[in-house]
């Protein structure tokens, strides 16, 4: 897909090339590269049957704004449609908590559950298949231990094939790791005095 | 393929994190094994992983899995610099432990402990959770995973003050950070698409 950064980590937290932190992402090239064609293989996709571009973009743009990276949530957006995206902002504004939190399912842990808020979408703006990637979403980024097996019969129930709800998984999946790499590396990029 | 959800029962549930070998099993189908093109096997990166119900079920979706497995080798596996291999694990182990991934804390806790030699500690780890006192060294790379891992994230200049005073030099912290934020991605997936089991005693 054209207008995709070279690499998107380095784009969404400001390395520059041959800066003291793009050398040290060198030594790690595999690692570097492979984060690179894990974005590539979401968001500029061969095969779109299990879950269209727009999905890819609408999901990431809601998870992003989750994690509160504006930036991040606004390069996702940027390729959307202006009215979707703007659903998008809005359903993520509504969704707005501090994770993780959730319940085990072993009586031993209880004493460690943690309630915070269930997700709902607005079927009539996003439809019924966004809005189950949605509710699925907000589970994954905020109270990922609260994941059943009825969570993936609700996503089959609205449209979702098993394929795509492995893609959609690995999309929400991939983009917590990307986010906390861009939010580690800005950090460390703003705290001169290391070697 | 059959669209329908798995329901496992009858095996045996974890009760609480630890660092035996557990089971994992899968909440949809696995990709079917007969029906494997040079794009899944390409997807699996080790042939042996057929056997995993897990990576089979990533199977479905294969350019993702193989980038994903090659991302996760060279920030775990690659030797060169950095932080050592006993400490990234330390950092998986206390995000998996921080996220409430039994399955994960209980792969990479066992990790940790066998390249530290250190297993009490990284059992306090698991049974005391990620505040548990591990000397000053293993409570910073800790506090900075979980920072990373906290949604929305609270990492800061704080830790990498923390990091550097206790030896950490930016390539290792640069490992802190992937390694925490693989186990982010990690976590999520062997949360949401199946669940642990104490294996059956052969």
């Amino acid at each position: 897909m054209t207008g995709m950064p070279a690499d998107v980590i380095d784009h969404l937290a400001g390395i520059a090339p041959g800066s003291h932190l793009a050398a040290i992402r060198d030594g790690r090239m595999q690692a570097r590269d492979n984060a690179q064609n894990s974005f590539l293989a979401l968001f500029a996709p061969d095969d779109t049957t299990a879950m269209a571009l727009d999905e890819r973009f609408a999901v990431a743009a809601f998870g992003a704004a989750l994690h509160g990276d504006a930036a991040t949530a606004a390069f996702y957006a940027g390729r959307l449609p202006t009215d979707l995206a703007g659903a998008v902002a809005a359903e993520a504004a509504r969704g707005a908590a501090h994770g993780p939190y959730g319940s085990y399912p072993s009586p031993a842990l209880a004493a460690e559950n943690a309630a915070g808020p269930i997700f709902m979408a607005d079927h009539a703006v996003l439809g019924t298949r966004l809005s189950a990637a949605f509710d699925h979403a907000h589970m994954l980024v905020f109270h990922l231990r609260d994941a059943d097996a009825p969570a993936l019969g609700k996503l089959l129930d609205a449209g979702w094939s098993s394929t795509g709800i492995v893609t959609l998984s690995q999309l929400v999946a991939f983009l917590a790791f990307q986010l906390r790499v861009v939010a580690g590396l800005r950090v460390l990029a703003a705290t001169p005095g290391g070697n | 393929m059959t669209e329908t959800v798995l329901t496992p029962h009858g095996h045996d549930v974890p009760p609480r994190f630890t660092q035996q070998k557990l089971g994992w099993l899968p909440w949809l189908a696995p990709f079917p094994a007969d029906a494997m093109t040079a794009r899944h096997w390409d997807g699996l990166v080790d042939a042996a992983r057929a056997k995993s119900a897990y990576f089979m079920l990533l199977a479905r979706d294969p350019d993702i899995l193989q980038f994903r497995t090659k991302t996760d080798k060279d920030i775990f596996y690659n030797p060169n610099a950095g932080l050592p291999r006993a400490e990234r694990e330390l950092a998986a182990a206390a995000t998996s432990r921080f996220n409430g991934c039994i399955y994960c804390a209980s792969v990479h806790a066992g990790f940790a402990s066998h390249f530290s030699k250190r297993t009490a500690d990284v059992q306090r780890l698991l049974d005391e959770g990620v505040h548990a006192d591990l000397g000053a060294r293993w409570n910073a790379i800790v506090a900075a995973s979980v920072a990373l891992t906290a949604t929305p994230g609270s990492f800061g200049a704080a830790h990498i003050a923390a990091l550097r005073a206790v030896g950490l030099d930016d390539a290792a912290i640069v490992d802190v950070i992937n390694a925490a934020a693989f186990f982010n991605w990690a976590n999520r997936l062997m949360l949401s698409l199946g669940e642990p089991e104490i294996p059956p005693a052969v």
